[in-house]
């Protein structure tokens, strides 16, 4: 069976390497892999999603609505937004922070997280939402960059990726400089 | 061969390093940028790289390297087909003597440019033969065999893949460095009768040209690469798709009964379009369905097909509004597409789950916490406050300076056009105050002819270049006025301000924008001069640099007036439960916010008391 992994948040977001990751974890594995990402203009604070596809007989990278097996969210709204892509079922692991966009705080309309994730709450299937804490995650790995590190950990521990967490560890590597590579497998296991 | 995961852009890389290329030259522009970085850096010893001014420079050396033998790569996105478009057409009489594949990335959307042209119908117009990959994997087989095709008929070839097949990766099987061809260039050998184009030659060629895409007609209607497969037994039906909608198509497809499939057609060389194949497609179809990108190409083609064969067959497609005239083919649009036309209900509709969703924000994209480019911009409203102004705007991440609350982008046409566009402004309404902003990068690539025009045309204008040191939006290339070039060499800097005043521009001052006050002076005293003034906002890209300690706003102080948000709109500022707060992983201390809060509420944190 083919897995289908959704993620998305806001361009700058580290959206990219959370999919490589993913990506090179299931090469390494023997398995075919397409994925898809947001490049140019939206990377400067739009909103971006990445696509990547695990299996066999795989044409197209691009996921159908309903067809997500798991959507890893990097900003509340933003998975909110991407509801309609999973299947019926699905999982989904997301941060519980929101990023107020400028024409937000522009208006008085105002902008915040607590009615996404209620939002979450009432529309995931029970027992298949994850929202990570990535404020106090921040705080205590005092870096606000690994945060997808700490949503990938949490997506894996869901089983539904197919990918076990050795299989993400071991392709850190390749994707992560030697002098980050602790700091990011603290934040792969701080959901644990 | 070895496996490996890569993106569409790395895999036509890797294949033209395969196939020997022996010179790569092209200009940044998303979504093709990533092809010519990565053949920059898997070069093997010998190879020559550059990223050339603008398009038609870098068609033009190519077009040298391969009269002297080599094999060549030029890439670009569609939009730089336009500044190569002369160049392009005359080559094409011309002819190559080594390969010369022209990598054109189009952008269905569009997602990162200004238009939604389509370059299969420069391949036509231009008479060129075109290859268009609909996976990774094929991305990177054509991108191998084009330079051996190229020699094979004396053509330079059209590679053109659009956004969904560059920023796509896979797992593909590429060569390994052993079985990489290696080339060697003849060198060039003196010939006036083939090398300068004269109406004889022309003549001549055009005559030939046309024979030889004949008979590449006919070539490619064998050529495995475009793909008949019969239908089930069911079905009177036809599906014709090309580049990713194929992909899209085939996963629609799996869900299909194999005696309701229709026949399909893949066509990866959409010109010279295969019309035996495509004769044999239609002769027993009662109907066929098109699918594609952008222009109805093969839809016409399918349509001419019909005439020149005398069939009934019905075609479907974009000039039926079957399909969607404008931006790109998503998969769930193909699925719908493809299940109305077969006439099966697909397995499960997709649900509009978010109808009862509270309301998500538009997020557009914004210039970058920091961005020096926000406070030029800014420097410029002010000191222009109450004047009838107009803002000539151009290609690059500045043309997000239109977004509110800065609102300082009144045109946007195409590269260089920032600068002449006021001009003709200036000429009909002379009362009004023109500026006329460009980029540094852009500045080289199409700015400096428009400022020799305004000069030598008497234009009343301020030219305002925003030089940050690099080509920001297309992921930070170097161009000539970073001393630096692909290849790794260390050059003289070309000197944006010596350029100015050896073309005429005799008021030229270099500020840096973050210094708020001396900015807002700059304009004034550019505004107050006649003729044509220039000032260059000098400040680093905030994506280069080290960021610098996250400003915080002191709440005792913070009277709520939300004057930072409005009249710069830094996205690290925002409003939390009514407070105003910076967003400490975004902010990078540029300070710009500082400079405009009335009561002194923002500040460095160790300044806070
Ligand atoms: S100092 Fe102010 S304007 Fe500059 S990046 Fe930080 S919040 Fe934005
Ligand atoms: S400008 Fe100063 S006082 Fe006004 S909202 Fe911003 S921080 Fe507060």
């Amino acid at each position: 069976m083919n897995k289908n992994i959704v993620l998305c948040g806001v361009g700058g977001q580290g959206t990219v390497l959370a999919s490589k990751l993913i990506a090179a974890a299931a090469m390494k594995k023997g398995l075919g892999v397409m994925s898809a990402e947001t490049i140019g203009m939206a990377q400067r604070g739009g909103s971006v999603f990445g696509n990547v596809r695990i299996g066999s007989d795989l044409f197209s990278p691009m996921i159908g609505k309903g067809q997500a097996d798991i959507i890893i969210g990097f900003e509340c709204g933003e998975t909110v937004r991407m509801l309609p892509y999973l299947k019926k079922g699905g999982y989904v692991v997301s941060s519980v922070r929101s990023i107020m966009p400028t024409t937000a705080a522009l208006g008085d309309t105002g902008y915040s997280a607590q009615p996404m994730t209620e939002y979450l709450k009432n529309n995931v299937a029970e027992g298949r939402l994850s929202l990570v804490d990535t404020l106090e995650a921040e705080k205590e790995l005092k870096s606000s960059k690994v945060m997808n590190l700490v949503l990938l950990g949490a997506a894996v521990r869901t089983g539904v990726t197919g990918l076990s967490e050795d299989d993400i560890i071991s392709a850190l590597p390749d994707a992560v400089k030697p002098e980050f590579i602790e700091l990011n497998t603290k934040a792969f296991f701080f959901t644990k | 061969m070895h496996k490996e995961f890569l993106m569409g852009n790395a895999a036509i890389a890797m294949g033209a390093v395969a196939a020997g290329v022996d010179l790569a030259s092209g200009y940044p522009g998303t979504p093709s940028t990533e092809v010519l970085e990565n053949t920059a850096k898997l070069r093997p010893e010998g190879v020559y790289v550059e990223w050339s001014v603008n398009e038609k420079a870098a068609l033009e050396v190519a077009a040298g390297a391969s009269y002297a033998g080599a094999r060549c790569l030029v890439t670009m996105k569609q939009m730089g087909l336009n500044v190569a478009s002369d160049p392009l057409m005359t080559l094409e009489y011309i002819g190559v003597k080594g390969g010369v594949v022209i990598l054109v990335a189009d952008d269905p959307g569009p997602i990162s440019s200004q238009t939604e042209q389509d370059t299969r119908r420069y391949a036509s117009f231009s008479k060129l033969p075109c290859f268009d990959p609909s996976s990774v994997k094929e991305a990177y087989e054509m991108a191998f065999e084009a330079f051996e095709f190229s020699e094979k008929y004396g053509t330079p070839v059209i590679l053109r893949p659009t956004t969904r097949i560059c920023h796509a990766y896979a797992s593909i099987d590429v060569r390994d460095e052993s079985e990489y061809v290696t080339h060697k260039p003849e060198g060039f050998i003196k010939d006036s009768k083939r090398f300068v184009i004269f109406p004889r030659l022309s003549f001549k060629n055009h005559g030939n040209i046309v024979k030889r895409n004949d008979e590449l007609s006919e070539v490619f209607s064998n050529d495995p690469r475009n793909i008949l497969t019969p239908p089930g037994k069911n079905s009177k039906k036809g599906i014709a798709a090309g580049g990713i909608s194929y992909a899209h198509l085939m996963e629609a497809l799996k869900d299909i009964p194999d005696d309701d499939k229709p026949s399909v057609l893949k066509i990866s060389t959409p010109h010279p379009f295969p019309y035996s194949l495509s004769e044999r497609f239609m002769r027993d179809r009662d109907e066929v369905l098109v699918l594609e990108e952008l222009e109805p190409v093969i839809e016409d083609e399918l349509l001419k097909t019909a005439g020149k064969y005398y069939l009934s067959t019905k075609v479907s497609g974009k000039h039926t509004g079957d399909v969607r005239a404008a931006g790109e083919n998503s998969i769930d649009d193909v699925f719908s597409y493809v299940s109305k036309f077969i006439g099966i209900k697909p397995l499960e509709e997709p649900s509009d789950v978010l109808s009862d969703a509270p309301s998500l924000p538009v997020r557009p994209p914004v210039l970058c916490a920091g961005c020096p480019h926000r406070a030029s911009f800014y420097a410029v409203k002010r000191a222009m406050k109450g004047k009838k102004t107009v803002f000539g705007g151009d290609i690059g991440c500045y043309t997000l300076g239109n977004a509110m609350p800065l609102d300082m982008v009144d045109s946007c046409l195409c590269m260089g056009a920032g600068i002449t566009i006021p001009q003709g402004i200036g000429h009909i309404e002379p009362d009004t105050r023109c500026f006329g902003f460009v980029g540094d990068s852009t500045f080289f690539a199409s700015g400096i002819t428009g400022i020799v025009n305004a000069v030598y045309n008497q234009s009343e204008m301020t030219v305002i270049i925003l030089d940050n040191s690099t080509t920001a939006m297309t992921g930070h290339q170097p161009h000539p006025g970073t001393g630096h070039t692909l290849m790794g060499d260390v050059v003289e800097k070309v000197d944006i301000e010596k350029v100015l005043r050896g073309v005429g521009v005799t008021h030229v001052e270099t500020v840096d924008p973050l210094d708020l006050d001396k900015a807002i002076e700059a304009v004034k005293r550019a505004d107050s001069k006649k003729g044509v003034k220039a000032i260059i906002f000098r400040s680093p890209c905030v994506a280069l640099i080290r960021k610098g300690r996250a400003l915080k706003i002191d709440e005792n102080k913070c009277i709520r007036c939300k004057k930072c948000i409005k009249e710069i709109g830094c996205p690290a500022l925002s409003v939390e439960d009514g407070r105003i707060v910076i967003d400490g992983s975004l902010c990078n201390g540029c300070s710009l916010c500082e400079r405009i809060c009335p009561t002194g509420a923002i500040k460095k944190e160790a300044d806070h008391e």
